[in-house]
């Protein structure tokens, strides 16, 4: 009994992992269709940056997560400025070839900086060991990433629904043309979002080095995670890429753990069971746009 | 004149032969007998030809956009590995043909879930099955080999007549063979009515279906053809190799493809043979600068050759073949592709 519940809980956390990873991904993807297989590369560049400031310049660990947000933010408004702007209203080929072509520039550049070989973070010993709740043995550190992932969920919901750049977001999104009629900046309001979404990659590339492993190889290792949170948990809300992920992590870690001989495949065929009966995803909407 | 007879009209005289046409094959096979020391790589250009025509079929001319298309190659590879190893099928050219049909039956099996919602979804369900099978090749290593692949196949000769030498001679020509043979098959197919219907669901599924396409059947016949091609490249790779190992499904694959395939241009057939000579030249060119980060530059390339635009590229480059082929035949003649997928 208390395995499962360890297991569910290591399931949950893995879950809101990939939450923060893709959501950026299910903005750019799913609301603003453009098609950035890249998303992978920017959580790496959060991960190496917070890796470089930690273990080589001795910043505290929780100093160096809001910097790994800052600079894939960074990175990606410069990069968002500078080529993806261009490419919003070509087909999905040409977003993908790009898109390609980025990952593979930032696998090998990555590659040739840092050495090919995995990099750990030091943990500050706080985070080290498990707690025992009520019988549950609970990791420290998945403890600490379903409290971030959990609060960062809960303010990007509040900020998407209550404030008013929410609104604006969800206009442009909608109807471009009646927005920027409007009077609202709709290419700010894309790049700031794409700015945002990069950073929390990055966020969650820091916070996932313990758990997922972090190489060079890592936006090619997870680039199909994140496409199946954003194609099965639609992009209508980020309800549903949010569901989507801990149902994700969740058979994903069971998948591991209780049926070891067939793990990697228990995703996929859930993956195409939902795919089989929505073809829109869980929380989709039909296919108009 | 009706429409119906000058849209007859129309597509055959674009399925004529030209001569620059018959001027390609003709060099291909020169290339074959005047550098013997370069079998091996020429083989190779020659699968990744055959192999970049298969994507071509259904991204050129169908507007599937498939991350996975190393699936099928990796299946035929398997499939003409194991039929040799255990000595199931002995005759190459047969077996050939069996590693393509079973390529061809997973094909038919996944198309259905490929044609199933918008690009989004199909590009995750190509590259989901990709994946899969890695991983299934990967899982069941006492039948593939696991991360060791393959080995100890030894191919019998080909028709029992040609056996393949250790300087790759029978292997150039055999796969050359192949690839035109299967060649002519697509040129036939992509020009009969089937062909034109194909291209009517790439430029609007909504008009195609209104017109009276069954756009579903279409796809689903196209994706096992393609599926077909690319099983019949794998076993080629397999059987002149003598090897089959887990990266015939690696993603670089799919993904080298795609770049292949843009190089030489969608949408027409030549395209993933000039694609696949200029790629792997690039390649060499590349790896022979820095041996271990050659990645960087074929993404850089990627880049590149999206920022700048695709149609401009092919534009500029075959901006003085076109001038010599007018020179020759006439204002109307020329070697560009008549619509390139957008």
């Amino acid at each position: 009994m208390a395995s499962i519940l360890t297991n569910l809980f290591d399931g949950v956390a893995y879950g809101m992992l990939l939450f923060v990873l893709a959501c950026g991904l299910a903005v750019t993807l799913g609301l603003m269709n453009f098609v950035n297989l890249a998303h992978g590369a920017f959580a790496m560049a959060g991960g190496y940056i917070c890796a470089v400031l930690v273990n080589n310049s001795g910043w505290p660990f929780f100093a160096g997560l809001p910097l790994a947000f800052v600079g894939s933010a960074v990175i990606g408004v410069a990069l968002e400025r500078t080529l993806y702007r261009h490419l919003y209203a070509r087909s999905h080929l040409d977003q993908v070839l790009f898109s390609i072509g980025l990952v593979f520039m930032s696998v090998a550049a990555v590659d040739y900086i840092m050495g090919s070989s995995r990099v750990f973070i030091k943990l500050p010993a706080a985070l080290e060991g498990q707690i025992d709740l009520f019988g549950v043995g609970i990791g420290r550190y998945r403890l600490m990433i379903v409290v971030i992932c959990g609060l960062l969920t809960l303010a990007l919901q509040l900020i998407l629904a209550k404030t008013r750049f929410g609104s604006r977001l969800r206009a442009a999104v909608d109807d471009p043309r009646a927005a920027i009629g409007l009077g609202i900046n709709v290419p700010q309001v894309f790049a700031f979002t794409f700015a945002f979404g990069c950073g929390l990659a990055g966020l969650g590339g820091a916070l996932s080095a313990e758990i997922l492993g972090l190489d060079p190889y890592f936006p090619l290792k997870f680039m199909i995670y994140f496409l199946i949170v954003v194609t099965v948990g639609g992009s209508s809300s980020i309800t549903g890429p949010f569901l989507a992920s801990l149902l994700l992590g969740i058979a994903d870690v069971a998948g591991k753990y209780y049926v070891p001989k067939v793990g990697p495949f228990v995703i996929y065929t859930v993956m195409i069971v939902i795919l089989l009966w929505r073809p829109n995803g869980l929380f989709g909407r039909t296919a108009a746009r | 004149m009706t429409a119906l007879s000058d849209v007859s009209t129309h597509a055959m005289a674009s399925a004529r032969w030209r001569i620059s046409e018959v001027a390609f094959w003709v060099l291909a096979l020169a290339c074959a007998f005047l550098f013997p020391s370069r079998y091996l790589i020429m083989t190779d250009i020659v699968r990744l030809g055959l192999f970049a025509l298969s994507l071509d079929l259904i991204l050129g001319y169908a507007g599937i956009v498939s991350l996975g298309h190393a699936a099928f190659f990796g299946v035929g590879a398997y499939s003409a590995g194991l039929l040799a190893l255990h000595g199931i099928i002995n005759e190459p050219v047969i077996a050939l043909v069996a590693a393509g049909l079973v390529a061809a039956v997973l094909g038919f099996l996944t198309s259905f879930l490929v044609i199933r919602g918008v690009d989004l979804t199909r590009l995750m369900v190509t590259l989901g099955i990709a994946l899969l099978l890695e991983a299934l090749a990967e899982r069941f290593s006492d039948i593939t080999g696991g991360t060791d692949g393959l080995q100890g196949i030894e191919m019998q000769p080909i028709l029992g007549l040609f056996a393949f030498d250790m300087f790759g001679k029978t292997g150039l020509f055999y796969s050359l063979i192949v690839l035109f043979i299967l060649f002519l098959f697509a040129r036939r197919v992509v020009h009969s009515p089937f062909g034109l219907s194909l291209r009517a669901i790439r430029n609007n599924p909504l008009r195609a279906a209104a017109i009276g396409i069954p756009v579903n059947r279409r796809l689903i016949a196209v994706y096992t053809l393609a599926a077909f091609y690319a099983g019949i490249a794998g076993a080629l790779f397999t059987q002149t190799t003598a090897l089959a190992s887990l990266d015939v499904f690696s993603f670089e694959r799919s993904a080298d493809l795609m770049l292949v395939l843009v190089i030489g241009g969608t949408g027409y057939l030549y395209g993933g043979l000039i694609g696949a000579v200029v790629f792997k030249m690039l390649q060499e060119l590349f790896q022979s600068i820095t041996p271990q980060y050659w990645l960087f530059w074929i993404g850089l390339v990627l880049v590149v050759i999206v920022m700048v635009g695709r149609a401009r590229i092919h534009r500029w480059a075959l901006f003085v073949p076109n001038l010599i082929i007018r020179q020759f035949a006439g204002r109307n003649a020329a070697a560009v592709p008549e619509g390139d997928a957008s």
